[in-house]
């Protein structure tokens, strides 16, 4: 089986790979940036899924909705793939159940991969690296920054620390595990 | 003391110093964009024509090269913050002089969603254009649309969402005021980066804004429409 996955969600299931001893799934990635313009994400998993499919049984697209507002789904339904149910990471790591229901609007949440790239991901495409002084127009409303951890790293824990200080925010660290992207990936 | 090839703002005559705005709100030069509307003020020009000549014409240049991918949200927010500035100086003076007013707009973003810049700016803009408007902040609920409506007896209805989770509650809000029979009674307008003009027609909202400029021309077009109405049935 091919799984095509977020950029984001690539050493995560390597991981989960390697843990569990799925030695039938193959693994291909598209660029994490995308996210930062969802409008491409549909388009680009279907090119994926399109070139790749022949050479498999099936092909499980390991993405939430993501921004795309119902397109990614709309275009799993008609390729015939399943996706990962919920509107994007956050909400399937800490269950989309349990997440909706907390409804914490003000928390900005990151994951191991966002805690890493950071900089590359929030701070530059932002423009605070060039003009801090407009951090508290992005996130003047927002209170405390959720790291939601896969793994249990000290040393992420506390960049993920200095990132809310960063931005200005509470810290809270939520110890999450691979949560729905693990079950989704073993029922697929 | 002043560098050697430093612009003097005031040496600039009418014509220089707008296109200097021009320039200066693009490059988010809020000091600058103060200066010179004090400058043209204290000549003599009247408020109303500072805001809509140099300020709205210069932030609709920064919208325009926004819309084409040449300028990016942090210049966008630059360029917001220097119009500010220049604002913070126009307001109280606009409220005492006889500038046209086009209509009186309720806006604010949808429940569930902290998400302000591009409501923020389209309020701006909407303000330099001559709307009145009654901002309500973040996270709104649907009765506090409503009961802003009422109170301020607007003209219409801005609602801004930027996650694909909160938008549909703009829905909620209209089939609200269609159930309460109020919905033709305002123009309501929706925004958001994640929105598109089908979304607006499926939720029944009158149109949907692509950005703060648009937003602006959609207003005046549909106040417009909604007084030469008012006079064919009278």
């Amino acid at each position: 089986m091919l799984v095509i996955a977020c950029g984001a969600l690539a050493r995560e299931i390597l991981a989960l790979i390697g843990q569990r001893g799925w030695d039938h799934l193959d693994l291909h990635c598209l660029p994490a940036i995308l996210h930062n313009r969802p409008d491409r994400i549909a388009p680009a998993v279907e090119a994926a899924v399109t070139a790749r499919r022949d050479r498999y049984d099936r092909v499980f697209v390991a993405y939430a909705d993501c921004g795309t507002g119902g397109d990614l789904a709309r275009s799993c339904a008609r390729l015939g793939v399943e996706m990962i149910e919920g509107p994007h990471c956050y909400a399937f790591y800490e269950g989309v159940a349990a997440f909706e229901a907390k409804g914490e609007v003000t928390c900005f949440y990151l994951t191991d991969f966002l805690v890493r790239q950071f900089d590359a991901f929030v701070w530059e495409p932002l423009g605070l690296d060039r003009h801090p002084e407009l951090r508290d127009m992005y996130f003047g409303n927002y209170t405390t920054l959720v790291y939601q951890a896969q793994t249990d790293d000290p040393a992420l824990t506390d960049l993920a620390r200095r990132h809310a200080e960063r931005l200005g925010l509470g810290f809270e660290h939520r110890l999450t595990g691979y949560g729905e992207l693990e079950t989704a990936l073993a029922r697929a | 003391m002043a560098d050697e090839d430093d612009l003097i703002l005031s040496e600039l005559d009418d014509e220089e110093l707008v296109a200097q705005m021009f320039d200066d709100l693009y490059d988010g030069l809020r000091d600058e964009i103060m200066e010179a509307t004090q400058i043209l003020l204290d000549r003599g020009w009247a408020p109303y024509d500072v805001l809509t000549k140099a300020l709205v014409g210069g932030m609709t240049i920064v919208g325009n090269d926004f819309r084409d991918g040449i300028l990016f949200v942090p210049e966008v927010l630059l360029a917001a913050n220097a119009m500010k500035g220049g604002m913070s100086i126009l307001k109280p003076l606009l409220a005492e002089t006889d500038a046209p007013r086009m209509g009186k707009m309720v806006i604010g973003t949808v429940k569930g969603d902290i998400h302000d810049i591009g409501k923020n700016l389209v309020a701006m803009m909407m303000e330099g254009a001559g709307f009145e408007i009654v901002d309500l902040g973040i996270n709104n609920a649907v009765e506090s649309y409503l009961e802003a409506l009422a109170r301020e007896k607007a003209d219409i209805l801005g609602m801004s969402a930027l996650l694909t989770t909160t938008m549909p509650y703009m829905k909620v809000v209209i089939d609200t005021m269609k159930e309460q029979g109020i919905r033709d009674d305002y123009i309501v307008l929706v925004g958001g980066a994640p929105l598109n003009e089908e979304f607006g027609r499926a939720i029944g909202a009158d149109a949907y804004c692509r950005d703060a400029a648009v937003a602006v021309e959609t207003a005046k077009d549909w106040i417009s429409r909604r007084h030469n109405q008012m006079q064919a049935g009278a």
